[in-house]
């Protein structure tokens, strides 16, 4: 490959291989949930004791990804409408961006207690 | 490429001896694949912006409801879905939810497969086996919602 003509990308690409990414893998989990959400018909034992793999403290922290890939996909969603659709779209688009990475980050401060207190309770105890 | 190269591409073009005409890239002719001759793509690309705006109030509202508010995942079994789908809105945010979803994310993942599976055989049969996938899951889906048995057991 000649010197100097790997496109490295900015902001612009970063951010649609991220939503890409976690598009994929919001797909791939939406097969599962449906299918776990499936056993309701099969009984309520059936159904209890697949749930309660969610409660697990693993799982748990596979929740949270799941939280940071849906709230990303989310955030930068609405970005992506707004490039398309407002006319100083394109122009804002950095700022945007960083605007859903700082949003992104409060709220998965946010989410961590609730998503993982219960995990850190069974591992550490009390 | 050279300066002077450039000038002499359009020597000699004028009244007399007017340029080739170009055709237009995307101008439609015979020859357009029928698979392109609609306007498919630009109904899936309003679709996923029109589509994604609602999944973001419907899979947020989710997520609170079942991973944060009131114990959050810990309080999630069968009589709490029992519960929520006693009621006909509950009911409706997970069918819309789920038929949105599935559709989004399908078509997302076709535009994938379109993209970086370079052999016509391969996108075909990996898109096949998406859309069977698709199918199946949300007729699984909504089958689950519109048939729920609060008193199976």
């Amino acid at each position: 490959m000649p010197a100097g003509t790997l496109y490295r990308g900015r902001e612009g690409m970063w951010s649609w291989v991220a939503h890409r990414v976690t598009g994929v893998l919001i797909f791939f989990f939406l097969f599962v949930h449906v299918l776990d959400t499936a056993l309701v018909r099969v009984s309520p034992e059936a159904y209890d004791d697949t749930i309660a793999v969610y409660k697990t403290p693993l799982v748990a922290v596979m929740e949270y990804g799941l939280v940071a890939a849906v709230l990303f996909h989310a955030l930068n969603g609405l970005r992506v409408v707004a490039v398309d659709f407002w006319a100083s779209g394109t122009r804002y688009q950095k700022q945007m961006l960083w605007t859903v990475v700082g949003l992104w980050l409060v709220l998965m401060a946010g989410a961590a207690y609730p998503v993982l207190g219960h995990a850190v309770r069974e591992v550490f105890g009390s | 490429m050279s300066a002077t190269s450039s000038v002499s591409a359009t020597e000699g073009i004028g009244p007399d001896n007017p340029a080739p005409l170009v055709e237009p890239p995307r101008a439609r002719s015979a020859r357009t694949p029928k698979s392109t001759r609609t306007n498919f793509e630009l109904y899936g690309w309003v679709f996923m912006r029109l589509s994604g705006i609602v999944l973001v109030v419907l899979v947020l509202g989710h997520l609170l409801i079942q991973l944060v508010l009131d114990g959050g995942v810990s309080k999630v079994s069968f009589a709490f879905v029992a519960g929520r789908w006693a009621s006909p809105f509950w009911m409706a945010w997970d069918l819309i939810m789920l038929w949105l979803a599935m559709l989004h994310g399908a078509n997302g993942l076709r535009t994938i497969i379109n993209d970086y599976a370079q052999r016509d055989g391969t996108r075909f049969w990996l898109k096949m086996l998406l859309y069977t996938a698709t199918v199946f899951t949300v007729l699984l889906g909504t089958l689950v919602i519109f048939t729920f048995d609060p008193n199976i057991r």
